[in-house]
């Protein structure tokens, strides 16, 4: 497909977050995951008769987060609604949701485009809803229903038509997966479910202002489908037009293994949900002061700690990035710039370097989270700082931090158990250095003839001789001045 | 004005069955708690909020713990088709319904 089509997509994103609660949206049961099948139920998720749905206040706390946290409006007054439907992992024949009143309205989330510069996505609404069990198809006769995950509380997100290509749907899901995050709302695993994204799309001529007829795109549960899914609709949808064909408004499925999206059987009548307010559930006032009290728990959020990192530690943009990427892992990377004993750009700069590539690549190998990472962030500055002042060298850092992993003793301890002390004793380096270049004439006499790169071979010789501790720089000071002399 | 397609609308989404008959009865009857209902129109109700609750109650709620509910024994004692730990229903396709 040729690239100059004088067409635009029209995006909008509908996301559904799982929230964090410990029990259910309507009643106590745990939301634990992984438990045996319909072992989480009672009889109000169960949806037997006779039985009254409670709001769990958490849930009502959760959302106002993240109203807050993506420019929203707060309603004072709101309403639960019942969305009615048949499908078997429904036990009541009804969603609770939202409809009329949601709490949240009209808010944006800031993302980045491709070439830095920044762009507002608006938010219409979020509202609150409950999960639906999880049926199990993969049998021949029958489908299995577990009601487990019936009435686990869920925030629906809906954006407005203003993303314009798959990118910045990409973009914008990884805002909201931060955000969530951030605000310990929500795991934001998409491949477990915890995040799920349904797309309208849409086509129009560029410079027009009406929106074409759209298509939902359901099931990009993945991070890694998501542009792709986006693509081929939209190039689906542009041949079409192309072709003299019409857009047909329908609800695709999205199949990953295929790679295409696949219209579903859906009839009209399905779309027909007949809303109506939840009888069994008094309306929701939230009043300023609740507003107020949710506020001041609000975590600093990515884009503006990424931008206080770089204008207080000098902090390349790229390290910057990195490191607010998880909240776990900025905050691991502040406490240790906090506990530095001298704190600089050049020391904050280390911390991040330990952070990004040490830390990082310790916490990846053994799957675990930040913060269950062994080193403590003051032991991590501890050991920064023996590089700062000399007492250590880079290179026997390496080490020092893998002895810190498996005993996780204080650095200084460890320096001094294992004799790590870097030597800086001039005469030492000296005499060591002019062992080496005795010892090798011939390898003297090809530097000296413009051969330069075996001065690592003379630097490496000489760090043997050391046992590893000599002070670096001035090995290096130390060979350069007696070889050009 | 409701018409017998309406009512096999409704129906349908209701997931019920009715002869002719029956149809052409709750025609009848819907169209004439539609007609009671309208008498409500002669108010004037510019100045009155939207109703959606009639009793005076706002805020109920718990806080966040985890109470025992049923076991999964218990909780499929009256289905009437079940494994040892499933409900069993009729094949269904993902995305045929609802969402």
């Amino acid at each position: 497909m040729s690239q100059h089509r004088p067409y635009e997509p029209v995006i909008g994103l509908e996301v559904h977050a799982q929230l964090l609660t410990r029990s259910k949206a309507f009643c106590s049961c745990s939301t634990e995951f992984g438990n045996d099948p319909n072992s989480n139920v009672c009889p109000v998720c169960l949806g037997l008769p006779g039985v009254l749905p409670v709001l769990n206040a958490r849930v009502v706390e959760f959302v106002i987060r993240m109203g807050l946290a993506t420019h929203c409006t707060i309603a004072r007054k709101s309403v639960f609604a019942r969305k009615n439907y048949f499908y078997p992992d429904l036990p009541k024949g009804y969603q609770i949701s939202q409809y009329e009143d949601p709490i949240c309205t009209d808010g944006f989330v800031e993302i980045e485009l491709e070439d830095g510069s920044k762009k507002n996505i608006g938010i219409t609404r979020i509202h609150m809803e409950e999960d639906a069990g999880k049926s199990i198809h993969d049998l021949d006769v029958d489908t299995l229903v577990d009601v487990n995950r019936c009435g686990v509380p869920l925030i629906e997100i809906v954006s407005k038509p203003d993303l314009r290509s798959p990118h910045e749907a990409y973009q914008y899901l990884s805002a909201m997966k931060q955000i969530v995050t951030y605000l310990g709302i929500c795991d934001g695993n998409m491949e477990e479910g915890s995040l799920r994204c349904d797309a309208n799309v849409s086509v129009r001529p560029v410079g027009s202002v009406t929106l074409g007829t759209k298509t939902e795109l359901k099931n990009l549960n993945s991070f890694r489908f998501v542009e792709k899914a986006l693509q081929y609709e939209i190039n689906r949808q542009i041949a079409l037009l192309e072709s003299g064909g019409q857009v047909v408004q329908e609800t695709l499925l999205w199949n990953p293994d295929q790679g295409v999206a696949i219209p579903m059987r859906s009839k009209e009548e399905a779309h027909d949900y007949r809303y109506f307010p939840e009888p069994d559930l008094v309306p929701v006032l939230v009043p300023e002061e609740q507003i107020e009290s949710v506020r001041k728990t609000l975590p600093e959020f990515p884009m503006a700690r990424r931008d206080r990192y770089i204008a207080e530690y000098s902090l390349p943009k790229y390290d910057a990035d990195i490191l607010t990427e998880s909240r776990d892992l900025a905050e691991y990377f502040e406490a240790t710039v906090r506990a530095l004993k001298r704190r600089n750009p050049e020391t904050a700069k280390m911390a991040s370097n330990w952070t990004m590539t040490d830390v990082l690549r310790v916490v990846r190998e053994r799957h675990i989270e930040i913060r269950d990472f062994p080193i403590q962030p003051e032991r991590l500055a501890g050991m920064i700082d023996l590089i700062a002042d000399g007492t250590i060298s880079s290179k026997i850092a390496k080490d020092l931090f893998e002895e810190m992993l498996a005993s996780g003793d204080h650095p200084g301890i460890i320096v001094k158990a294992k004799g790590l002390v870097q030597v800086s004793d001039e005469g030492a380096i000296e005499r060591a250095v002019a062992e080496v270049l005795e010892k090798n004439p011939e390898q003297v006499l090809k530097y000296k003839s413009g051969k330069h790169q075996v001065f690592g071979y003379f630097v490496g010789e000489t760090m043997k001789i050391m046992k590893g501790k000599a002070n670096p720089k001035l090995v290096n000071d130390i060979l350069k001045k007696k070889l050009e002399s | 004005m409701v018409t017998v397609k309406d009512v096999e609308h409704i129906a349908k989404l209701a997931r019920l069955e009715f002869s002719e008959e029956e149809k052409q009865k709750f025609t009848h009857q819907l169209n004439r708690i539609l007609e009671y209902v309208e008498k409500l129109n002669q108010l004037d109700t510019a100045t009155v909020e939207p109703l959606s609750h009639v009793i005076d109650l706002q805020n109920r709620m718990r806080d966040d713990v985890v109470r025992p509910g049923l076991t999964a024994e218990e909780a499929l004692m009256n289905a009437p088709a079940k494994t040892d730990k499933f409900f069993k229903v009729p094949k269904t396709v993902k995305g045929e319904e609802g969402g």
